[in-house]
């Protein structure tokens, strides 16, 4: 806390950057040695990548989504953040798809084995969504909370800046409000910032959560917000809750996956379900990988490799004799009781933060909202459970 | 800050992927499809307790869970009992004396020997599934008179697939142990018992309320045992089994050996009963 206090006062401060200023947290943040990853366009999609000013952010363009559909769209504007969730989350960046984690050498009986060095860039993430930083909190839990630390996770995740954005629209497949995790961004921030487009201004409403935030801050030309502009700001994320057309109730939800292990709607979602392991690709929690030993033709060099790995595939569970689960509907049944059960007992929280991804991205629009709901109402429906229950 | 990022970068290895190497000090032929490796640990020895297991690897072509199946008592040796069925374990099957092969581990949980102190103890063995239960059966025996009486029944496929034939007909020598063999299946020149091993249960003497059962093998076999074992009066929270799923880096990050809520490799291999009771009655989980 030594550290807060001389800045104790500015620390908490509101304050307001002009579109035409926003440029400055390029050249403050890059000065500080960070490398920028935001949002651009990339192939009719945003995604996040390298960014050096604010032409690459893609400004007026919006994304239309829906069970299986996403589609970019020019607004009238020219906001920078006017889109929602991204195809994909930060997951890449801190977890990677592919990763070696050592190099191996042999000869003869000796063998030698080099770990990977860790990449050394440490970076700025903007345009972080409330959903999207509660993700990154859960995989904190996964790879650093943990009886084991992952150390390639660790490393990344250490000096991280993290520029969040309020959203100001709800996306069509969000439901952070029903999971308790945004749309308001509210901790785990180094700064936060609602963009307000008005017809004859724009500006973004900005505070510090943390004094490395309010170091970047004060370095950019800002005026003190007055209650107008932070008005506006609450409105319009007030706005963006009343806005969210998807909702799961998380009531006893835990207990309700449990019981109904064997309800026949998994087997209906199995009907559909292509087990193709988009959604989770693009969750921004799930963190299943599996590992490559691969060697030269020698045989004298190998190298271990970590992949991104799915609980779709048959080789997930695979042991001797065959696959635990070879079909669809155990598989589903796995993915969604671990996201929104199993992961409460191992981690405490839910594995789902609301974004919507897994509906979006689902070839076939397989929605987890609707889902869970059909499988809680068929509980209430199905005169079998009601006779078990009585006969407990 | 700049300072702070090197300690960083020091620590950022990922060391807790990377095996060491062990020679190997003896490699016997078990049966036709099993094989025992002793392993020389390079410095300092190594330590375990019974029921845990290592990640085993073979340079260049991959890595499996195999559990630990030596003497805890022996930290100059480690002792792993492989059977050959996948495209890792076929190649270590080649494997000979002088080789090498990279061990990570241990990882998971144990038996519980230590809690068991003072009651009758059973253990309960299908096929490969003796091997992690040998190192219980090295502890209770090296620490006899702490143990009520200590029953061992084992059943295999065939008589041509019992592991460890010598060691076990020693224990069956012995005045204070009993033990009980079966096959599913004779074949010419047995004479012992022939069944499934849940039948040697009725046929073994322990006292069943003050008895703590220790299960390894198929899950079918140990669904069955269990049975037997409740018919008998032994209570679940007493029976304890030791679950297998796939398993990629054995610390708790690929997510594959999730059962239920747990992961086997750092919640298990050994689960109370109870706490997996749920889940074991369950396809596919």
């Amino acid at each position: 806390m030594s550290d807060l206090k001389k800045t104790d006062q500015d620390f908490t401060k509101v304050v307001v950057i002009e579109r035409n200023n926003f440029d400055f947290l390029f050249d403050v943040l890059t000065k500080r040695g960070y490398h920028v990853i935001g949002p651009t366009l990339n192939e009719g999609a945003i995604i996040y990548d390298t960014i050096r000013n604010s032409n690459d952010l893609p400004l007026g363009w919006i994304d239309e989504q829906n069970s299986g559909k996403y589609r970019l769209l020019k607004q009238g504007n020219q906001a920078l953040f006017g889109f929602n969730s991204t195809p994909q989350s930060w997951k890449p960046f801190l977890h990677k798809p592919r990763a070696r984690l050592w190099q191996s050498k042999r000869d003869g009986n000796k063998f030698t084995i080099i770990p990977e060095a860790p990449e050394n860039r440490k970076f700025a993430f903007l345009c972080v969504r409330s959903c999207d930083l509660y993700a990154i909190s859960i995989l904190d839990k996964v790879f650093i909370d943990s009886p084991f630390s992952d150390s390639q996770y660790r490393f990344q995740r250490s000096d991280i800046f993290i520029a969040a954005v309020n959203c100001t629209h709800a996306g069509g497949t969000c439901f952070c409000l029903s999971m308790n995790t945004g749309p308001e961004v509210t901790e785990g921030y180094d700064i936060v910032m609602t963009e307000v487009v008005e017809n004859d201004r724009h500006y973004f409403v900005v505070s510090a959560g943390t004094p490395k935030g309010w170091e970047i801050l004060h370095d950019i030309p800002y005026t003190e917000a007055n209650t107008h502009d932070i008005e506006t700001a609450a409105r319009l994320v007030d706005k963006t809750k009343t806005e969210m057309g998807r909702a799961i109730d998380t009531t006893g939800i835990k207990q309700m996956l449990y019981n109904n292990s064997e309800s026949p709607r998994w087997q209906e979602i199995a009907r559909r379900c292509l087990t193709c392991a988009n959604c989770t690709m693009v969750c921004p929690t799930c963190f299943c990988s599996t590992i490559e030993d691969v060697t030269d033709l020698t045989g004298d060099e190998a190298e271990r490799w970590r992949k991104w790995d799915s609980c779709f595939t048959m080789d997930f569970s695979y042991i001797h004799g065959g696959s635990i689960r070879p079909s669809v509907f155990s598989r589903y049944r796995q993915w969604l009781t671990h996201k929104f059960a199993a992961w409460q007992d191992q981690f405490g929280t839910f594995g789902c933060v609301g974004c919507g991804r897994c509906i979006t991205w689902c070839p076939v629009g397989i929605d987890v909202t609707e889902e869970i709901n059909s499988i809680k109402n068929s509980e209430q429906n199905n005169p079998s459970n009601i006779l078990i229950k009585e006969n407990r | 800050m700049a300072t702070n990022r090197k300690q960083k970068t020091d620590i950022a290895a990922s060391i807790e992927m990377m095996p060491e190497f062990f020679s190997i000090t003896r490699a016997q032929k078990e049966t036709h499809d099993t094989f025992t490796f002793d392993l020389e640990p390079p410095s300092d020895g190594f330590k375990f307790a019974p029921g845990q297991f290592n990640m085993l690897y073979l340079f260049g072509v991959g890595e499996v869970p195999i559990s630990i199946s030596g003497d805890p008592a022996d930290h100059e040796k480690l002792v792993h009992t492989i059977r050959a069925v996948g495209n890792i374990t076929k190649n270590m099957q080649k494997l000979k004396k002088g080789d090498v092969l990279g061990v990570r581990g241990p990882f998971g949980n144990s038996w519980p020997i230590g809690e068991s102190i003072g009651n009758d103890i059973v253990i309960v063995a299908g096929g490969i599934g003796l091997a992690p239960l040998r190192p219980s059966i090295y502890h209770v025996l090296s620490h006899r008179e702490k143990y009520g009486k200590i029953v061992l029944l084992y059943g295999t496929r065939t008589p041509e697939d019992i592991l460890y034939r010598t060691e076990i007909e020693g224990w069956r020598s012995r005045f204070d142990v009993e033990v009980l063999v079966t096959v599913d299946r004779a074949t010419s020149g047995w004479r012992g018992v022939v069944g499934v091993v849940t039948n040697l249960i009725s046929r073994s003497h322990f006292d069943p309320f003050n008895t703590v059962a220790m299960i390894c093998g198929p899950e079918i076999m140990m669904r069955f045992t269990i049975q037997e074992l409740q018919k008998h009066g032994v209570s679940f929270e007493n029976i304890y089994l030791s679950m297998e799923r796939n398993m990629k880096c054995g610390i708790g990050f690929c997510g594959h050996c999730q059962y239920g809520p747990t992961f086997i490799c750092k919640d298990g291999p050994i689960f109370p009963y109870p706490t997996v009771k749920d889940l074991f009655i369950k396809r596919e989980i």
